[in-house]
């Protein structure tokens, strides 16, 4: 392999943004934030099979093909769930969770 | 390879065809005239179900990506009889003012979400899986947001599409694992080259946690119960059933057929989940006073007993998920079906609004009783042969505590069920409910669900023709 950098850091790199992403989306309070939160968890995956395939199995181009469509469904989530938070705002005229608060136990 | 070679995969092709339709129809039709889409869609839609029982031929498309077999037909009619229950069910409710701008929208989001759980089922490739999980659940947010001046439903669907989007980014960050180790994400080749290494075992724990969020498995329920309180009945009611159901197919299939080599950890997965699920689902549900929330909890509890279905690994746990889901989808569309009636009719959802049901409307309270007895597994009704095969395929491989611990949860599941019912036959109240009678749709499906509770407990052919389409590990 050519590269000079080990796929160890990029495998790091991946687990921190990951992490970052889950503890992000459990406490943030900002509707949009946690929709940013859902695509780090989403782009670290994306760096996961972008590392592997290109250090361990470059011979074909699977993990390549499956980021890509990641990053197309990503895409269409993200525009789905902004169109609810825009829907949520001129509900509740806030996007802060703790005032979306109707339902619970 | 010739075009005749696309007929394997009949039903998506059908129903992505019934989708467009739809989306034509909806440009042509006569403005004043909307409510006929209605019409329109369901006609269209059993056509195709009819359609959907003929024998197929079996085989694989895109270079084993895409697989059809006899499992795979058997659980895409299941699905699709659902839908049409659903379907039906939904059009009182479709006719009023407030929906009549959006008619096709919600035949072309649960027509498309239809198709992405086929896909889901006959993946053999987790590309396809993954996007057909995806189609199967971003539609459905939409959906659950579909009564735009409610603030409730607003809710329902931000926090469904939320907790969908990190269940998948997690199930997806277990699938890179899957990948790092194996370099193949075709199922039949990651099941050759699945050891008992330590990140594969990781890998498959990230995955189990993000099909637990779609099947709404304790720890991941979390967001089930708000969800089916917030939406509109049927969506409700198309989760509960048909989501859940195609999910625990697909996680059936992926069990049995790529992870058969780790079945020791998976069986301690299911073990811990399917005992904390039940118990949690049937504790919670106890003091619901909501009956959308009351079903949301029992749905989670039933989700702990289909789960000791899959534990043994062994072709009658297979088939009796199966049958229990055929069976579930009759007795939950029944139960919802009546919830969805009174809401229509009234707008009323508590417990409470059901005291002396019976006085004024027999026939809905006796259908509903129907429903939930055979949830609760009473023995004349098909639930009953529903949760005894469950039992049998967990406690023919041993797991006799497991059984016991399940029966336990089962009396106290027959508790609520029976408070529901002690409200409708027994309870007094000033106000009950003012007799109504429903429309034809609303008949219709709600005898279909009965004749379905009926049918499926005492024809044993349905459960042996499902049994000779199973397989075990």
């Amino acid at each position: 392999m050519n590269s000079g950098i080990p796929i160890q850091y990029f495998l790091i790199l991946a687990t921190i943004m990951f992490f970052a992403g889950v503890y992000g989306f459990l406490t943030r309070r900002n509707l949009i934030t946690i929709l940013m939160s859902v695509e780090l968890i989403l782009n670290s995956v994306n760096i996961n099979f972008l590392a592997f395939n290109r250090y361990l199995y470059p011979h074909k181009l699977e993990g390549m093909f499956f980021s890509l469509f990641i990053i197309a469904v990503a895409a269409s989530e993200a525009a789905v769930a902004i169109a609810i938070i825009i829907n949520i705002y001129r509900r509740f005229t806030t996007i802060n969770v703790e005032d979306v608060n109707e339902l619970k136990f | 390879m010739s075009l005749g070679t696309f007929l394997i995969m009949r039903h998506e092709l059908l129903l992505i065809a019934a989708a467009l339709s739809v989306l034509i129809a909806e440009i042509f039709w006569d403005p004043d005239k909307k409510k006929g889409i209605s019409l329109f869609s369901i006609i269209l839609f059993g056509v195709i179900t009819i359609i959907g029982f003929i024998p197929s031929p079996s085989g694989s498309l895109f270079g084993g990506m895409y697989i059809s077999s006899g499992t795979t037909l058997l659980m895409k009619n299941i699905l699709n009889i659902g839908v049409l229950l659903v379907f039906i069910q939904s059009v009182t409710w479709l006719k009023k003012e407030e929906n009549s701008e959006k008619i096709s929208e919600y035949f072309l989001l649960l027509i498309s979400t239809l198709v992405g759980m086929n896909f889901m089922i006959s993946a053999g490739h987790f590309l396809i899986f993954y996007i057909g999980i995806e189609l199967a659940t971003i539609p459905i947010a939409a959906l659950a947001a579909y009564d735009r001046y409610k603030n409730k439903s607003a809710e329902a669907g931000i926090k469904l599409i939320l907790s969908s989007a990190l269940s998948s980014g997690i199930l997806l960050y277990g699938l890179s694992m899957i990948y790092g180790t194996t370099g193949t994400l075709y199922f039949s080749e990651v099941a050759k080259l699945f050891g008992n290494n330590n990140l594969q075992i990781l890998g498959f724990i990230f995955f189990f946690a993000g099909m637990a969020f779609k099947i709404s498995i304790v720890p991941f329920h979390l967001w089930t119960a708000d969800v089916y309180e917030g939406s509109p009945v049927n969506i409700t009611s198309y989760l509960s059933v048909i989501s859940k159901g195609a999910a625990v197919f697909i996680l059936i299939i992926i069990l049995f057929t790529v992870f058969p080599v780790i079945i020791a950890t998976w069986q301690k997965t299911i073990y811990v989940t399917s005992v904390l699920t039940m118990t949690i689902g049937n504790l919670f549900a106890i003091r619901q006073q909501n009956l959308k929330r009351f079903l949301a909890f029992s749905s989670i509890s039933q989700a702990g007993y289909i789960l000791l279905g899959l534990i043994g690994g062994n072709q009658l746990g297979m088939a009796s998920v199966i049958y229990y889901i055929l069976v579930y989808i009759f007795s939950n569309l029944g139960a919802f079906g009546v919830v969805t009636a009174i809401s229509n009719a009234t707008g009323k959802e508590n417990i409470d609004d059901y005291n002396g049901l019976y006085q004024t409307n027999p026939k809905l309270s006796l259908i509903m009783t129907l429903a939930l007895f055979s949830l609760a597994g009473i023995p004349p009704v098909a639930g009953f042969f529903g949760k005894f095969f469950l039992f049998t395929a967990a406690a023919q491989k041993g797991y006799y505590l497991l059984v016991l611990i399940a029966v336990l949860n089962t009396i106290i599941s027959l508790f609520y069920y029976l408070l529901v019912v002690k409200a409708m036959f027994i309870n007094k109240s000033e106000n009950p409910v003012e007799k109504f009678r429903s429309d034809f749709p609303t008949r219709f499906a709600l005898g279909i669900c009965i004749a379905g509770i009926v049918v499926t407990g005492f024809a044993s052919i349905i459960f042996e023709a499902i049994r000779n389409l199973s397989f075990g590990v």
